[in-house]
């Protein structure tokens, strides 16, 4: 297969780097094995879980989200100032970066495709409803949304509602089914 | 999730097979873009550079973008991130512009069955 000129460029420049010293084929191989496995949303998933269940958790995390990190070891990055932003009755969160891809890694993995292209970055401020809906999430009349902008200083993960359906899970289930995008603010967990 | 199943996984794969992200989703649609990428962060942990230099890069290869008339263009992200690597690689000394574009087109006018 003809190969693109992205991919001959990317090729020259591991081969440069490598010939440098500065890398190893497998430093890279390891690191893509790192991202593709250790580090996703199934990280935040259980810091929600466990925020709805442990009130003093849920009061820490909110307080400094980069320590829980920490605590709990999660890999990835991205997260050296994580600030974790509550749904409740009045409000709704939405996550966006308008200026490039910031995310926070260790919690969430990498970024969707969609929340780096130019139409989520530009529209999510200027009409977040709409793009809710185009999501499927149509919000009651009066409910506030909070857009917030992450950057390379500060990222964010909204922590969801808990379906009243789901009260008497295990923090094991109740993780299973918190989805990213409840987690970005584009989806609202539903029961069941 | 164990380290020593993640050494079975062949990163080398055709794109068709590349091993879906936890939730569900392709995290690089072909292999150049997550060789790309684990080049930036390990590049980033060696020391080569603060991720925060990298990132305002990025921001303003993608600025440079949106700004441009090719906004009706398809979004390649990976190509920006690309750019965007190179770029500060090539500010910082490290890897010239013109070596990396000059081993690239001397990569991709190699013959066929010629690139192992």
């Amino acid at each position: 297969m003809e190969k693109s000129p992205a991919e001959s460029r990317a090729e020259a420049l591991e081969s440069l780097l490598i010939e440098k010293g500065l890398l190893t084929a497998e430093v890279v191989d390891d690191l893509i094995v790192r991202y593709n496995e250790r580090v996703g949303p199934m990280n935040g998933a259980l810091l929600v879980a466990k925020a709805w269940q442990d009130d003093v958790f849920k009061q820490r995390l909110l307080a400094d989200g980069s320590a829980m990190v920490d605590e709990f070891g999660f890999e990835g990055g991205q997260v050296e100032k994580l600030v974790v932003v509550q749904n409740t009755d009045e409000v709704h969160n939405l996550v966006v970066c308008t200026l490039c891809s910031c995310y926070p890694w260790a919690v969430l993995g990498l970024p969707p495709k969609w929340y780096k292209d130019p139409a989520y970055r530009s529209r999510v401020v200027r009409e977040p409803r709409a793009v809710l809906a185009e999501f499927g999430t149509v919000l009651p009349e009066g409910k506030q949304v909070a857009v917030w902008d992450s950057s390379a200083e500060v990222r964010y993960m909204v922590l969801p509602q808990m379906p009243g359906e789901w009260a008497g899970l295990s923090e094991e289930e109740l993780a299973s089914r918190v989805s990213r995008d409840s987690m970005i603010g584009v989806e609202v967990l539903a029961g069941g | 999730m164990a380290d020593e199943s993640g050494q079975d996984l062949n990163i080398d794969l055709p794109e068709q097979l590349q091993p879906p992200m936890a939730n569900g989703e392709v995290l690089f649609e072909e292999p150049w873009q997550g060789r790309v990428f684990a080049m930036a962060v390990g590049l980033h942990e060696a020391g080569a550079f603060a991720w925060s230099e990298f990132q305002n890069t990025l921001i303003e290869v993608v600025g440079e973008w949106d700004r441009s008339d090719l906004i009706d263009q398809p979004y390649l992200y990976y190509e920006h991130f690309q750019a965007a690597l190179g770029r500060l690689l090539d500010r910082k000394g490290i890897v010239s512009t013109a070596a990396l574009n000059n081993l690239a087109d001397q990569l991709a006018a190699r013959p066929h069955g010629h690139d192992h």
